[in-house]
């Protein structure tokens, strides 16, 4: 009998906000500043230090909740989760327990086909841990090792996103948690650098069999350090489960470390006990009144997100895969769309032109997009001369080089670096003339009803023009010129 | 009423070395703490309806404005070990 399996995951990403300073101090929030140089009384966790918190970051993580379609709790608190770790200066985290600031959301995911709404927990606010390097001493006989310490990133904001466990594939993993970078990079609250760890995800998986409603026993897997890498280890971590699933290696609860190289997920040994952190409401601060008026100012201030755009876009005629490449564009590209298609470009020529040449440009000459100087009237008149045939669809990308480089409009660079299609019939006859006279054996052969000739003299046509005449006028001209049909 | 503490397991949430006896001790103060607490969540008619905070605000808030940090040489001095601007811990432990 082979049982079929699903797999079930739920995915907690956590976001650090890039306000200027930290949750509950003023220091600076900042990468790769020297260690231990933004660090005060507060986020190091010295005796009689209190916290004040950051409005900014409570009203980012409002937008965050708001932009996932949750609720706001009209109040909220912090509490205290208690353990000991040596980044965790005070030996609590200031975070919450139940009633963060927004919870109840969704998230429907770039439907690929079918569309997927993942439940979204909770979001809720809390402060980053110093960062521990653990480091051995290789000479020495006994190998001690000890554990570098920077709190910089101490106290930094850090929201916490929970999704329900909806999710059933890695792929729709990676959608999600790329759907949501997305998000919080359009929302501009978050750098959102995986690779900085400004932006991190832990998954939840078990498996049951399809179609069942039971929960299957829950691992944690970490260390994800890229999409790519959420997707294996979600893959692996299922395959793990199904395989041992009846053997002797039954699944338990646990936590795994993703292992990148091997690929591979391996059992981290925590210690019994320590997940009770015996929360309770942190006494430093006094409760957060999110009340209506406030809720709506940030909903108010909301940009246009990822979904919505994408959806305004097929509305405006592009396809599905085109939409969602040129929502992921910078919004240089974005806005230079916008601006083109405003002044009556065609949609998908204009997006095409931004997500394909354009795009090569940018990184074949390693400029950053907001360097661009691209008029979007350039672009008009651009995709209006190819669209006249006055310039063909390959030379038009060596005009677009040529407008990139300041050379002037479209039609200038086009005559400039002579590349105006030869759409003149008078000019185009005399040529044709020419052709036919060198190739009475191809004239002969058409006569005799090899109509494919046509093909092999509109090339001739072509190369005694250096790619300048239009193709299709000479092809018509050329069939009339052989007597009809 | 009686209330029953896992007495070894506090100690070991809150990293203390503790002897039987020191355990019994302490079990049998924090039972009466533990009592006391109950006895005052029992009484009627509370006068005080229950709030997160005794201050009776909220929304006490700061902008997002940098202030100076400390001087990091002070900072590390403070430590029992200090190496190349980063504070020295015994290395972390997997397993108790
Ligand atoms: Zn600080």
């Amino acid at each position: 009998m082979t049982a079929r399996w699903e797999a079930v995951i739920g995915i907690e990403v956590h976001v650090e906000l890039a306000t200027d300073s930290k949750m509950f101090c003023g220091c600076a929030v900042e990468f790769g500043s020297e260690p231990n140089t933004n660090v005060c009384p507060v986020c190091l966790g010295l005796p009689g230090a209190l916290p004040v918190p950051n409005r900014k970051a409570i009203e980012w993580i409002m937008a965050i909740g708001l932009a996932l379609n949750c609720q706001v709790s009209h109040k909220s608190v912090f509490h205290r989760k208690n353990y000991f770790y040596a980044d965790l200066p005070k030996n609590y985290q200031i975070s919450q327990y139940d009633i963060p600031v927004c919870h109840d959301g969704y998230l429907d995911l770039p439907n690929d086909g079918e569309s997927v709404r993942v439940g979204i927990e909770r979001a809720h606010m809390e402060e980053d841990t110093g960062k521990s390097t653990h480091v051995g001493d290789g000479g020495r006989i006994h190998a001690a090792k000890s554990t570098l310490l920077d709190f910089n990133r101490s106290g930094v904001p850090l929201v916490e996103i929970v999704s329900k466990p909806d999710i059933r594939t890695a792929t729709q993993a990676r959608a999600y948690a790329q759907e949501l970078r997305a998000i919080v990079l359009e929302l501009g609250v978050s750098d959102a650098r995986l690779e900085e760890g400004s932006m991190r995800f832990d998954a939840n998986v078990s498996i049951r069999p399809e179609g069942s409603d039971v929960l299957g026993t829950k691992v944690e897997i970490k260390n994800m350090n890229s999409f790519r890498s959420l997707e294996r280890a979600i893959d692996y971590e299922i395959q793990r489960q199904i395989e041992a699933t009846g053997s002797d290696s039954d699944v338990i609860q646990e936590t795994r470390h993703w292992d990148e190289e091997a690929g591979v997920t391996h059992s981290m040994r925590t210690k019994e006990g320590s997940s009770d952190y015996r929360y309770f409401i942190e006494p430093d601060l006094v409760p957060m009144i999110m009340d209506e008026t406030w809720v709506a100012t940030i909903r108010n201030k909301l940009p246009e997100l990822p979904a919505q755009r994408r959806e305004r876009y097929l509305g405006q005629g592009l396809d599905e895969s085109s939409a969602g490449v040129l929502s992921d564009s910078p919004a240089m590209l974005r806005s230079l769309y916008d601006e083109t298609v405003s002044l009556g470009a065609d949609t998908r020529a204009t997006a095409n032109w931004l997500t394909g040449e354009v795009t090569a440009w940018l990184r074949k000459t390693g400029t950053e997009p907001a360097d661009l100087r691209l008029e979007p009237v350039h672009l008009q008149e651009l995709i209006t001369i190819v669209d006249e045939g006055v310039v063909s669809s390959s030379a038009a990308k060596e005009v677009l080089e040529g407008i990139l480089s300041g050379e002037g409009s479209a039609r200038v660079v086009a005559e400039r670096r002579d590349l105006i299609q030869i759409s003149d019939s008078s000019a185009l006859a005399e040529v044709i003339g020419h052709v036919l006279e060198e190739h009475p054996d191809a004239v002969a052969s058409y006569q005799e009803g090899e109509q494919k000739v046509v093909g092999f003299l509109v090339g001739q046509v072509m190369r005694a023009t250096q790619g300048k005449a239009d193709p299709k006028l000479a092809n018509e001209m050329l069939r009339e010129a052989l007597g009809g049909s | 009423m009686a209330i029953d503490i896992d007495i070894a397991h506090v100690a070991r949430l809150a990293r203390l070395g503790l002897t039987d006896e020191e355990l019994e001790g302490y079990k049998s103060q924090l039972a009466d703490i533990l009592e006391h607490a109950a006895r005052v969540q029992s009484l009627e008619g509370d006068p005080h309806p229950g709030s997160a905070h005794p201050l009776g605000f909220d929304n006490a808030f700061r902008d997002d404005e940098r202030r100076p940090s400390l001087d990091r040489e002070e900072v590390l001095s403070q430590a029992p070990e200090a190496m190349d601007g980063f504070f020295v811990a015994p290395p972390a432990l997997e397993t108790e």
